[in-house]
């Protein structure tokens, strides 16, 4: 495939009208329809939006899930987070590899090449297929999983992997890759028709507020029988912090959106979900979708906004259609449009990423909308003064629109009756790792780690990663501590692991992850994590030395302090943590007698590997 | 007072580090009033016996025998500094490291411009020391106290830096002598 087709690319800037604050639209259709983005339709691209070719190969190359390269009609996304990997992911990639004959990142294959050793006999792959690696796609509570183009498969085994090659081998034509795939799907509104997922919910625990029953439409109803200043007091009142990790107090944003001057003003939905671990977005989006665009709507109102934009990541695309299909039916029964309350016009439009998880840090969130590479901007200004297309902007997480939707149905005294003096309310957590029961839990504020862990069944736990890897890895004698924003924050990722796992080979992991992420900006975040991951893999592998840990404090607090944005300032947390918290399980492992001045060099070490790469006989001699 | 002894090293770099030592003139005069010279090209000294004062090491790690060699040097120097970019960084023999070892060396004995090699080996005998797996600076196979930059560092910074080092004085480097544009 991939036969740059001018007419196709031609066509698609037609459907975005031009707009050149479209392009990542027009680059994302044109890579789903030619299966990749070549160099002449990036020229063609920059003819029809009249922009630098430049920025159109910028755009490309910045967003994972696009290519320049021919990706064949399948493209197979193994998630390679931590948690994956600890529940057998890695020998679901290597099935994937035989049975497809296709390395991961190798190219297009037909899956022929496999058949006879350990692959899957018979035909080709209709099309081609490629592999490749992608850091978590939000199924961590049924690991290992992938995408095969936008279809999540999950609970992986090795004989799955094979089962789903067979599969796209006997596929016939244009068959649904969701019917094809899934034995059964999932429960709730995964099996609605638009949605047609193996993907399951597992809310074990509802709490009071966003995933207990609620009553359709009182929180819009009572919201928009008071003025729009009464709202903002209203949720100024409640002391609702947003949900999405940083914790900003809601009213406040909002207030300063309101009062920011500015002809437009947008209100943007941050369901972007990257951090790993992390969810309960995924379940919200699933299951309480008319709630999160109630509390929008109302957002809209109280700032004086008529557009709201969902940012949906790309490894949800699989949601998209039921999305736009519940706002069609709210545009039906007037729920938005024009003349929602007195004058007030409000409509919300759905736009996709394209796999990048620094895109969930609003202001990188906002140069994707605006069509740019997703990289962070300066703050001041910040978005409430100038967003969106350098409109006043209000952006808040998937979550934290869901309480906005209850606080108005029951009232902010209630909300803040629930959770803890700082921080009132529920938090939805997703649990995942070594427990027994995985899955969304929602809890009051203030509820303490050890009781947590209590619900999900976990025993014999070693740590837990509290708020994904830009949050911190917690040692049992922390479990007292409580959930809420002035003690363990969290975006909602609860990650356990137990006495088997090798924690710093879990904190490289994490700054594998960061590496990948890093927008590239700034030379700390982009060459500091790198180095830190050298150095602690260093350590793991027994080769460390005592003078590293100062090395890896004094880097860290280098990165944390010279970057530009949440991603470089969080990055060290999982060196830091293991630090603070698992002195000697660092001490454990650096030897005694420290050989090679510290430097980690190992000349055996050196030698095999050129043997391998090599393959010259002299390698093999004893000497 | 006796002389403080100082020796020095090529290893995976070019001699320019060296040339560039030389390259302090008539100076050299009052370097050996100040130095004895151990083991150093220069001399042709093969091991360091003992003890030295400062050990200026050029060029990085690309083969097993460099490694051996810098850990004689570490093991005798009390003060070891690492001489030129190659030392510090790799530098262009680290070119290779973007490049599997086996294309490296095909390139190199098969299919090279230049190359005339009717019977097609590739050189394999046990003498010859055997590469490692990428070029590494100095200072990831053993610990460095000082790093002088430079390709080569400039005649003046060698000659300062080894002239506080060895007199006491504290090390003054102008702008001119570190800025490379
Ligand atoms: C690297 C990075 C990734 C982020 N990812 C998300 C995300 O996926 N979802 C989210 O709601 N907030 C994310 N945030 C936080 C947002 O920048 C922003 O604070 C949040 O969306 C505001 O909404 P809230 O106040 O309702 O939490 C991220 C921040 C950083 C620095
Ligand atoms: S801190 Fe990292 S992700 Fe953030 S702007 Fe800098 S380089 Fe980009
Ligand atoms: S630094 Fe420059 S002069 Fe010195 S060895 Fe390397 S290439 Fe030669």
């Amino acid at each position: 495939m991939c036969v740059s087709n001018e007419a196709a690319v031609r066509e698609v800037c037609e459907r975005f009208d031009h707009d050149r604050t479209r392009l990542l639209d027009v680059v994302r259709e044109v890579d789903e329809r030619l299966r990749c983005v070549d160099d002449r339709s990036m020229d063609a691209i920059a003819r029809e939006l009249k922009v630098p070719r430049a920025d159109v190969e910028g755009v490309v190359s910045f967003y994972s899930f696009l290519s320049t390269k021919d990706k064949g009609e399948i493209t197979i996304r193994v998630c390679n987070d931590v948690v994956d990997r600890m529940k057998g992911g890695d020998e679901v990639a290597a099935a994937f590899e035989q049975a497809l004959g296709v390395p991961f990142g190798g190219g297009v294959g037909r899956g022929s090449a496999g058949a006879g050793k350990g692959g899957v006999d018979g035909g080709d792959i209709e099309g081609g297929v490629s592999l490749e690696y992608t850091s978590c796609i939000g199924m961590c509570d049924q690991a290992p999983a992938a995408l095969v183009n936008d279809v999540v498969v999950t609970r992986l085994t090795p004989s799955a992997a094979r089962t789903i090659v067979r599969k796209l081998k006997d596929r016939s034509g244009s068959e649904d890759l969701r019917t094809l795939l899934a034995d059964s799907f999932g429960d709730g509104n995964n099996s609605h028709d638009l949605v047609r997922s193996m993907v399951e919910n597992s809310i074990r625990r509802a709490g009071e507020v966003v995933l207990a029953p609620y009553e359709s439409d009182a929180g819009l109803t009572n919201a928009f029988s008071s003025s729009p200043q009464e709202v903002i007091r209203v949720i100024k009142a409640s002391r609702l912090r947003g949900r999405g990790g940083a914790g900003f107090p809601a009213g406040v944003k909002w207030e300063h959106t309101r009062a920011a001057a500015g002809d437009q003003k947008y209100i943007i939905c941050n369901a972007d979900e990257g951090e790993p671990g992390t969810f309960k977005d995924r379940v919200i989006l699933t299951e309480r979708a008319h709630l999160m665009f109630d509390g929008m709507t109302i957002a809209g109102y109280a700032i004086g906004a008529t557009q709201g934009i969902v940012y949906l990541r790309a490894e949800y695309a699989y949601l998209r259609h039921f999305l736009d299909d519940v706002l069609a039916a709210r545009r039906r029964d007037g729920r938005l449009g024009s003349g929602l309350a007195d004058g007030f016009s409000f409509d919300i439009q759905i736009r996709m990423g394209a796999g990048a998880y620094v895109c969930g840090e609003e202001t990188a969130l906002i140069e994707s909308l605006e069509g740019k590479r997703g990289q962070p901007r300066f703050k001041p200004p910040f978005p409430a003064v100038k967003g969106y297309l350098g409109k006043p902007t209000c952006v808040n997480n998937v979550e934290t629109f869901c309480c906005v939707a209850r606080i108005f149905e029951k009232g902010s005294a209630w909300f803040s009756s629930i959770g803890s003096a700082g921080s009132s309310g529920t938090k939805v957590l997703s649990i995942s790792g070594d427990c027994h029961r995985p899955g969304i839990y929602e809890v009051p504020f203030g509820v303490s780690l050890r009781d947590v862990l209590a619900l999900c069944g976990a025993t014999d736990v070693a740590a837990v990663q509290v708020g994904g890897p830009s949050g911190r890895m917690v040692p049992p004698a922390d479990f007292d501590r409580t959930l809420c924003y002035d003690d363990l924050a969290t975006g909602g990722a609860l990650i356990v692991f137990n006495q088997g796992r090798d924690l710093i080979d879990i904190a490289s992991q994490y700054l594998g992850f960061f590496i990948h992420e890093s927008c590239g900006y700034c030379t700390p975040c982009r060459v500091g994590n790198t180095l830190l991951k050298e150095r602690i893999d260093r350590i793991r592998d027994g080769h460390g030395h005592p003078s590293d840990l100062d090395y890896l404090k004094e880097l860290s607090s280098t990165i944390t302090t010279a970057s530009r944005c949440g991603l470089g300032w969080t990055s060290p947390n999982p060196v830091t943590s293991l630090i603070t918290g698992f002195p000697e399980l660092l001490e454990q492992r650096i030897p005694l007698d420290p050989s090679n001045n510290g430097t980690g060099f190992d000349l055996e070490t050196s030698l095999r590997k050129a043997g391998q790469d090599s393959g010259l006989p002299s390698y093999e001699m004893e000497v | 007072m006796s002389k403080a002894k100082v020796a020095t090293t090529s290893l995976c770099g070019c001699f320019g580090c060296h040339m560039s030592v030389l390259d302090i003139d008539e100076r050299i005069l009052d370097l050996v009033q100040l130095v004895e010279f151990d083991r150093s090209p220069i001399n042709d000294i093969k091991h360091i016996e003992g003890t030295v004062d400062v050990g200026l090491v050029e060029g990085g790690c690309a083969n097993e025998e460099n490694v051996a060699v810098l850990r004689e040097f570490r093991e005798h120097c009390k003060v070891l500094i690492s001489l030129g970019d190659c030392a510090i960084n790799g530098g262009v023999p680290a070119l290779r490291n973007m490049v599997p070892l086996k294309e490296c060396f095909e390139e190199a004995y098969l299919q090279g411009p230049t190359v005339h090699n009717p019977e097609g080996r590739i050189p394999d005998d046990p003498e010859i020391p055997r590469l490692l797996d990428k070029v590494y600076p100095c200072h990831e196979v053993v610990k460095v106290d000082y790093h002088l930059p430079g390709c080569p560092p400039s005649a003046d910074t060698i000659w300062a830096a080894l002239n506080a080092l060895l007199t006491g004085a504290p090390l003054e480097l102008p702008y001119q002598l570190v800025k490379y544009d």
